[in-house]
């Protein structure tokens, strides 16, 4: 109940305590702690960072769909061009090659027509001839009749 | 109960008897076996917990451990923050220490008053005190380094001369320096005293009646101890509360100058 040398066990054991506490508990804990509110501070302000690098990401990529679109048109447009001449060309091109055609075709007839003449022409004289030989039996001579044969001939012709 | 010897003294021996500490030595150089046993005890608790988040600790995420050595550590950091304005390296550690100790010596207080003199008594000790705040040395050994820091930081923030003149010269002006004096010397030997008596007296009333407790028939035991118990759980959180936030005011008192 009264006082005696317990109280200077006790203060010595108290200021050993305390030391302790000073030296080895305190700081670490401290430490930490503080270390973990500025790591919290600086994730918050990451955050915030990172949400304005959205927003300018997303302006910027407005601009970049906007010229894409811009863009687009123009090349739609050309291409349109493009193909418009292109059709324009071919119809020109078949036209020409439609016009060869009938051309060449005309000539082929031409000279077709020209073959059947001549051989139509052969015939004729022959019939002729034998139809006139037939007729005047012996009396025409091919050789004496040259002249004749060779007008009838070009008559028809 | 207790040992038959003080069994046969009735109520008042079994009082006294839980009452009494444990100790060797005769006049100034007794030592109480118990207080000290008990408080190293304690202390040593309280350094291997911290001891232990300290190594472990982390700034990522805390452990259970450390979680909890860091709400003590940051509800102490608050206190002093909010009444010491000074720069100190001790004033943070010392409170924690005095909060968690006083805390520890209080938490005795709630093991049934029988069960560890019960158990020393089976092995032969005959008394047997667990609870080191309802010894005076205890709580003085405290507020008395507690008053020793005190004195020390009036000199080395105000100086020797700065000190003196606060003493002397404060709170009614040189014309009434012996007035002044005692009163200040008065101010300053109440603060240890108070200290130390408020924590002793509170613990030391609150395990009479828990003695006076035991004393009643069994049936009735329950219906006052428990509801004791929990106003007791209240009561040594406060007190451990008060002797730190008491000390961290007069420390910081003692930083400050007129």
């Amino acid at each position: 109940m009264s006082i005696n040398a317990t109280l200077i066990g006790q203060m010595i054991t108290f200021a050993l305590l305390v030391w302790f506490t000073m030296k080895y508990i305190w700081p670490p804990l401290f430490d930490s702690l503080e270390e973990r509110k500025k790591k919290i501070a600086d994730g918050l302000a990451a955050a915030e960072k990172g949400q304005e690098q959205i927003v300018l990401a997303e302006k910027k990529a407005i601009i970049v769909l906007k010229e894409a679109k811009d863009r687009s048109a123009e090349i739609v447009s050309l291409a349109q061009k493009r193909a418009n001449e292109i059709v324009e060309e071919s119809k020109e091109n078949a036209k020409h090659e439609g016009e060869r055609l009938i051309l060449s075709a005309k000539a082929q007839i031409d000279q077709e027509i020209q073959q059947a003449k001549d051989g139509l022409r052969q015939e004729v004289t022959s019939l002729a001839l034998a139809a006139a030989q037939q007729i005047l039996g012996a009396e025409i001579d091919k050789a004496k009749h040259q002249d004749i044969l060779n007008k009838v001939s070009n008559q028809l012709g | 109960m207790s040992t038959e010897a003080h069994a046969a003294q009735g109520a008042t021996g079994y009082i006294i008897h839980h009452l009494t500490s444990l100790s060797v030595g005769e006049g100034f150089w007794r030592l109480n076996l118990d207080t000290l046993f008990f408080s190293v005890v304690l202390g040593a608790i309280f350094v291997w917990f911290f001891k232990r988040a300290a190594d472990k600790a982390t700034s990522g995420v805390p452990g259970l451990v450390q979680n909890f050595a860091e709400l003590l550590i940051e509800f102490v950091d608050g206190q002093v923050k909010d009444t010491f304005h000074g720069k100190s390296q001790l004033i943070a550690p010392l409170a924690l220490t005095i909060f968690c100790w006083v805390f520890l010596f209080n938490f005795m207080d709630l093991f049934p008053v029988d069960i560890l003199p019960g158990i020393a008594g089976l092995m032969g000790v005959e008394y047997l005190r667990v609870v080191p705040s309802t010894d005076l040395n205890a709580t003085f050994a405290m507020s008395i380094s507690v008053f020793c820091l005190i004195i020390f930081y009036s000199i080395k923030v105000k100086g020797p001369i700065g000190f003196a003149k606060e003493l002397m010269f404060q709170p009614f002006g040189p014309w009434l320096t012996p007035f002044n004096l005692l009163l200040k010397l008065v101010e300053e030997i109440a603060k240890p005293i108070s200290l130390a008596l408020r924590l002793f007296g509170n613990l030391y009333a609150g395990e009479l009646i828990f003695i006076l407790i035991a004393l009643l028939p069994w049936y009735i035991q329950p219906l006052l101890s428990f509801p004791w118990a929990i106003f007791h759980i209240l009561i040594i959180t406060l007190q451990a509360f008060i002797f730190m936030v008491l000390t961290i005011v007069y420390l910081s008192m003692a930083h400050e100058d007129h």
